[in-house]
């Protein structure tokens, strides 16, 4: 699966924008996500098999982070930008010409 | 960095209900009124965005108090089958205008049949975008991917 596939899922993305703003441990992220720490644990093991988290031991805590070579994230992260920018582009697209004549005004 | 990373090109394809060369003015001189706002790069809210028709053109957005900021360029301009841009934008998300750190998009325009075309887009040479910044310091550090990071946390938190 590659970043595209991997961010489609809304609660990776949740989580994957969550450490883009602050290393997390599994407790912390579950706790501003409306699911259980396991459930929490699983979508990491997929970003992390993905390459686009890693995580080190400090102490007894593990702690979650963006890759920090960058380039798969950014990649996964485009992928979201075209992915919604072609959906939107196939919208305005099959509008009539009479529509996009009115959106004009 | 000691070695260039190759990073493989992005690709998206999508077919739409409509004539190739309706299709290209679409995604060329309405490119503003398609394009999700939340991704740009100015200080100020985005108006519009804009993709000059000629080789050599400007692909910027205009920001609701007037200002502008560059995105890239246009490379080839061969309607209505297809488009080359540059995309300068950094991982500090700002225009970077080294051409030696742009990267590319291709956009092919096929025809399917008189109401249908398949759009081909491909994301390349990304890895110039990525030796134009330290990404790897912005990433630990704060700065540049956080901050693209925070834009995209941001976009994402006002799409409800």
């Amino acid at each position: 699966m590659d970043g595209l596939g991997l961010l489609g899922d809304p609660t990776r993305r949740a989580i994957f924008e969550l450490l883009a703003r602050r290393p997390s441990t599994v407790g912390e992220l579950a706790q501003q996500l409306p699911i259980t720490r396991s459930a929490v644990s699983q979508h990491l093991r997929v970003l992390k098999d993905g390459g686009l988290v890693v995580s080190t031991a400090e102490g007894t805590r593990r702690i979650y982070r963006l890759n920090p070579d960058g380039v798969t994230a950014l990649r996964a992260y485009l992928d979201r930008v075209w992915a919604e920018a072609l959906t939107a582009f196939g919208k305005a697209a099959q509008a009539t010409p009479t529509d996009l004549e009115q959106e004009d005004q | 960095m000691t070695s260039t990373p190759t990073i493989p090109p992005l690709t998206g394809t999508i077919t739409v209900d409509a004539p190739v060369d309706q299709t290209f003015r679409t995604f060329t001189e309405r490119f503003g009124s398609w394009w999700p706002a939340e991704y740009h790069i100015g200080q100020a809210d985005m108006a519009t965005a804009i993709l000059e028709p000629r080789q050599g053109g400007r692909w910027y957005e205009q920001g609701t108090d007037g200002s502008e900021c560059d995105w890239g360029r246009v490379l080839a301009w061969e309607p209505p089958h297809r488009l080359v841009v540059t995309w300068q934008i950094n991982g500090q998300w700002q225009y970077d205008p080294d051409p030696a750190h742009a990267s590319e998009i291709e956009v092919r325009f096929t025809a399917d049949g008189p109401e249908q075309t398949t759009v081909e887009l491909e994301h390349r040479h990304l890895d110039r975008l990525v030796d134009g910044q330290a990404l790897r310091d912005g990433i630990t550090g704060g700065g540049g991917w956080s901050s693209l990071l925070e834009l995209l946390a941001k976009a994402a938190t006002n799409q409800t």
